[in-house]
């Protein structure tokens, strides 16, 4: 399969362009790629945000992003390229702090795939997030509306 | 065995470093360590707080056998994306 040379998987602390990203997973037998952009929001409920500080585990965070571009693979095998980049550190508000790209010939399964990379990420990849703003610094744990998997299954499925 | 933790996030602040060190029994189990830890620290609750143990870069098991050069960490909820 044709591929650059870059990371697919990545943990920086530099800020993250969509384009490079799918930059990333394209290629000349590509079709259709589908890209996810998370952004950080002015707020969480009711609560009044003004930065989001992330924090990782690197190592074993682009281990386990690594990961979750096999079990897509193995799940829907038309997948032909996944790229998944986190940033940590201080972010403002609208700043980009994660960028997924899905590539296949067609574009059948890659909406699917990249919403399981996403909904993947936020239960198993060691990244943490606390919340910065006017009432002070609160830890963001996991939503209880995300596919009840538990992290620890490790191998998907 | 000497083993080194490394911390993160809530625990890392609960904590105030990003490392500590235990004195295992060669043959100890990650359930070993994490009741070792609770013993030692018992402001954690790491059970009750959801906090997971990764050993070379991967969720553990409780019963997965230690060993001196395991690269340990303990893991609070994760809340990335």
């Amino acid at each position: 399969m044709e591929r650059t040379k870059q990371r697919l998987f990545e943990i920086t602390t530099e800020p993250i362009s969509v384009d490079e990203v799918n930059d990333r997973v394209a290629a000349r037998s590509i079709g259709a790629i589908t890209s996810f952009t998370g952004v950080v929001r002015d707020r969480t409920g009711e609560r009044e945000v003004e930065f989001l500080e992330y924090e990782a585990y690197p190592e074993m965070a682009e281990t386990m992003l690594a990961q979750i571009g096999a079990e897509i693979q193995q799940r829907w095998p038309q997948i032909k390229a996944v790229s998944i980049v986190h940033r940590t550190g201080r972010l403002a508000v609208g700043e980009v702090s994660v960028v997924i790209a899905v590539a296949a010939a067609h574009r059948l399964d890659t909406f699917d795939a990249c919403r399981y990379a996403i909904d993947r990420l936020k239960i198993v990849v060691p990244i943490w997030k606390r919340e910065i703003g006017p009432s002070g610094e609160v830890w963001i744990e996991p939503r209880e509306d995300l596919p009840s998997k538990t992290r620890s299954e490790g191998d998907g499925e | 065995m000497k083993i080194r933790v490394k911390l993160f996030a809530s625990v890392r602040q609960a904590l105030g470093r990003s490392l500590l060190e235990l004195e295992l029994p060669e043959g100890a189990t990650v359930a070993d360590l994490q009741a070792q830890l609770q013993s030692q620290f018992a402001q954690l609750h790491l059970e009750n707080a959801g906090v997971l143990v990764a050993v070379n870069l991967r969720y553990a098991k409780p019963d997965q056998v230690l060993h001196d050069e395991d690269e340990v960490a303990l893991i609070p909820p994760v809340g990335g994306g």
